[in-house]
């Protein structure tokens, strides 16, 4: 029996203002409001909320059948948090009807598993509490930023007790075989690897509303067809995009919710359930290993990470912003954690490629990669100023982190017996007021004792 | 395929962008089998390359008839013409000019630069025009820059072939708007008559549509190149100050060049840091007020102003340089910063060049932007990928662009306008 995975992508990016060179050391404040909000709102208004509410209704419409996965970065979550709450509403509400699964990602939307497992693993494991301070879940399966995965970062994954990741069906990477089979990571075979199909899922989000492409329009009856004519033993067929795929790309006009509406419907004719990545794990098994020994991604026609690392320039950006992450991760400052989040978030390379696309690139407020680079650079000048002030730089990060373990356990132990300090204080005081009671019951009969210390006094002075 | 070229410099002697374009050109057009080309320039030096084309000196050309024996002619103009030409351009004096002030040849007098009686001259080379007109065998008529408009006038009306015209710049990039009624006189009277007009970009191209009032199907954009560096410059080595970078800029210091942002510019960097230095090499008439500007600005120390540079000293500064700035306020062309990027120098041009709409791998910017300015002349000072990226990247992209792919996009406009001539 087929079953169908769908996923959606929710993010973000916080946008970088305007920062000259002579702003270094002077302004610590690297954001544009303003694009930000607008943003923001505006995605909100034509995508994210239109459409969970659409994933809502067909929730509770198909009762348990309709299922789908959904995957939000911790930047997004702080922005939606702030401009768009009623987004997090819904999806609140979507969790709470027992049909949505939320996976894990990382917080920043970076590319850290690219350059430094220690800060990968923090993110994911800050990303888990916050999903699940949220909507109640602990996120059992992950995907990294845009399906970045190769065997190296399976594997950190695995070791973390995630159960499946989401990664990219790569023409490249899968040669012969079909991306409809649940795989396993080769250098650990707990992990599962679902694996996109890109066809089906370009088909929504990238062609749905274009009407030079030959199947246009597009209906879920012939839809739910290609999937239903797909071998018998092909069963996983994985539909993964972004959530602004519906109503962005794809404008709302071209009744693409409407498209997704029906999908439940037709595809419960023809027999074809849906489950989530969760189910997809546990109950079916694994055909076999996938090698990837170099990174993918879902990105561009070479399914790479040469989007954001493809030249010289975007290779020094990343190199010196993960050139200061265990500093970061050893300091407790709040900003210096946040501007971290925010600057690790992988479009910001993504404004310094000088690969020619067929479709022209979104720069943001950038008119070319030369002025995004200059920008990410400043900002990141300062950054690392104050990151290096935190901590004199020619201590090594080991020793460092070494002097702060002390420091932090010298606190504990200082703590600790301050508060044994204050226990036995209370138990003195206790023991005071005890005997004061003491006294006054004994005040009667005081005369003759003090009669007799003194006697014993005198006893003694004698001696 | 004959043609006749008008124009006013020719290498070695230039005095700007004018002659090193017309070289190019020529040089990239002579590359197809069948072209023969005559230029005409107003005074040969007698050094020029004439391995690939036919000077006439327009000096040389009677217009009033003199008898003089072949060895006197050959005497006088044999350093760079036949004097066999001599007596067949005679034979086609076609008016009495004997009232005009003409030399023991029955020639006129040019200058071959930008005298103050220009227009005199222009006249002259005019009326010149109409003698070559007569006596050459051609096909086509193609005059480079508003001072040939006339003489090619004046030759499409003789003989009856078609006219086109090169226009590298406009007056209304030269006196930033502020035009000369006489000069724009002569251009539009020039673009009226032409069956086709050329620009060196589209921003130019623009301009003569909506400032001279032309059909925009007569008028197409054909971009400049670069020729390859010779040996001798491609074996200059790179003076470089490690712990000093040096910013140039280069060319004309007048008020279309912008020089005044880039000193802006330069005085926000050397606010914040003190290892960089500005050279402004160049000449002009904006030179003193921007001398004044930099002791102004308190940074006299670290801004320097070389003078005019010809020659190789041009490319040993280019060389030695880290950053190649061009901040034009109006530039139709602008072939510098290609020259730039072929000594590998990171270059920044303004998004207001003619080069710019070819150009990929350099930064643009607008000119008046002096905080984007002085950002990108720190970002490449201080960042070795983005100088790594721009100096590879740019070099490259620059060593693409040929006079020989021009010279097919001409070849193709000569046959269409010949093709649909009469």
């Amino acid at each position: 029996m087929k079953t169908i995975c769908l996923y959606f992508e929710i993010h973000q990016i916080i946008h970088l203002k305007r920062y000259r060179f002579f702003n270094i050391g002077t302004d610590h404040y690297y954001y544009d409001d303003y694009e930000n909000e607008k943003t923001i709102t505006e995605v909100a208004e034509r995508s994210y909320i239109p459409a969970l509410q659409t994933l809502i209704k067909m929730a509770k419409d198909n009762n348990k059948y309709f299922k789908v996965a959904l995957s939000v970065s911790g930047v997004a979550l702080e922005q939606l948090e702030v401009h768009a709450p009623s987004v997090i509403s819904l999806l609140q509400e979507l969790s709470s009807t027992g049909c949505c699964e939320f996976l894990a990602e990382p917080y920043s939307h970076g590319l850290s598993s690219l350059a430094n497992e220690k800060c990968f693993r923090e993110e994911l494991n800050r990303m888990k509490k916050k999903i699940k301070q949220m909507f109640g879940q602990i996120p059992k399966v992950c995907r990294n930023s845009s399906l970045i995965y190769s065997d190296e970062i399976g594997s950190v994954v695995a070791d973390m007790g995630f159960k499946g990741m989401l990664t990219e069906g790569a023409k490249h990477i899968l040669g012969w075989k079909s991306p409809h089979y649940l795989y396993h990571c080769s250098m650990n075979p707990n992990l599962k690897l679902l694996l996109r199909d890109f066809k089906l899922s370009d088909d929504i989000s990238l062609r749905f509303s274009n009407s030079e492409w030959n199947e246009y329009p597009l209906f879920a009856s012939t839809y739910i067809d290609w999937i239903a004519s797909l071998p018998q033993e092909e069963q996983v067929i994985n539909i993964f995009m972004e959530l602004c795929a519906l109503g962005i790309s794809q404008p709302l006009s071209s009744n693409i919710l409407e498209f997704l509406k029906a999908i439940p419907v037709e595809a419960k004719a023809k027999g074809i359930t849906f489950s989530t990545p969760t189910e997809i794990c546990t109950k079916l098994k694994s055909v076999g290993q996938i090698d990837v020994p170099y990174p993918m991604s879902w990105v561009d026609e070479e399914r790479d990470v040469s989007s954001w690392l493809g030249n010289i320039m975007q290779r020094e950006a990343f190199n010196k912003l993960y050139s200061v992450a265990e500093r970061v991760l050893l300091c407790q400052d709040r900003r210096i954690k946040q501007d971290w989040d925010y600057l690790q978030a992988s479009n910001n390379f993504r404004f310094m490629t000088t690969k020619n696309c067929s479709c022209g690139i979104d720069r943001g407020i950038y008119d070319s990669p030369y002025d995004a680079f200059t920008n990410y650079m400043n900002i990141l000048g300062d950054f690392i100023n104050r990151v290096n002030s935190l901590y004199p730089a020619d201590i090594d990060n080991e020793e460092l982190n070494s002097l702060l373990t002390t420091i932090k356990n010298q606190g504990e132990e200082l703590s600790a017996l301050n508060m044994e300090i204050d226990k036995l204080h209370d138990k003195l005081v206790k023991a005071e007021k005890k005997s004061i009671v003491i006294d006054s019951d004994k005040d009667s009969s005081r005369k003759v004792s003090t009669n007799k210390t003194t006697n014993s006094k005198k006893k003694k002075s004698v001696k | 395929m004959k043609v006749l070229m008008f124009g006013w410099e020719f290498p070695p002697h230039i005095l700007g962008g004018l002659g090193t374009a017309s070289y190019g050109l020529t040089k990239g057009l002579s590359r197809q089998d069948d072209m023969e080309i005559t230029f005409c320039i107003p005074k040969p030096w007698g050094d020029e390359d004439q391995s690939f084309l036919k000077i006439i000196g327009m000096n040389s050309v009677p217009i009033v008839w003199r008898d003089v024996q072949w060895d006197y002619v050959n005497n006088r103009v044999g350093g760079y013409m036949n004097p066999q030409l001599y007596y067949d351009l005679r034979d086609h004096i076609y008016a009495d000019f004997g009232y005009m002030n003409t030399n023991d040849l029955g020639c006129l007098e040019f200058s071959g630069r930008y005298p103050d009686n220009l227009q005199e001259e222009i006249n002259n080379y005019s009326i010149v025009a109409g003698v070559v007109a007569r006596q050459q065998q051609f096909d086509i008529i193609h005059s480079h820059d508003w001072l040939t408009y006339p003489a090619g006038i004046h030759a499409k009306q003789v003989s009856g072939k078609p006219l086109i015209l090169h226009v590298h710049a406009t007056d209304f990039d030269r006196s930033r708007g502020n035009v000369n009624p006489s000069v724009y006189a002569i251009e539009k009277n020039g673009m009226d008559h032409a069956d086709h007009i050329m620009c060196v970009s589209e921003l130019t191209r623009q301009t003569v549509i909506h400032k001279y009032f032309q059909d925009p199907h007569k008028v197409s954009t054909v971009h400049n190149a670069v020729s390859p560096l010779s040996k001798e410059i491609q074996d200059i080595i790179p003076q470089k100050n490690i712990k000093e970078k040096l910013v140039t800029f280069l060319g004309r210091i007048t008020m279309q060049k912008g020089p005044e942002y880039f000193v802006e510019a330069a005085a926000l960097v050397l606010k914040r840091t003190r290892n960089i230095r500005f050279v402004m090499a160049g000449n002009g008439d904006m030179m003193v007020p921007m001398i004044r500007l930099v002791a102004e600005r308190g940074i006299a120390d670290r801004f320097h102003f070389p003078g005019f540079m010809k020659g190789k000293q041009v490319y040993e500064v280019l060389k030695a340089s880290d950053v190649y700035i061009m901040p034009s306020v109006s530039e139709p062309f602008g072939i510098s910063p290609l020259e730039a990027m072929q000594c590998c120098v990171p270059t920044i041009i303004s998004k207001q060049s003619g080069c710019a709409e070819i150009l990929d791998k350099c930064i643009k910017l607008d000119y008046w932007d002096i905080h984007a300015m002085a950002d990108a002349i720190y970002s490449i000072c201080t960042n070795p990928s983005l100088y790594e990226f721009l100096k590879v990247e740019g070099k490259k992209e620059v060593d693409s662009i040929t006079w020989d792919k021009v010279g097919l996009k001409i070849r193709d406009i000569y046959e269409q306008v010949i093709g649909n001539y009469r």
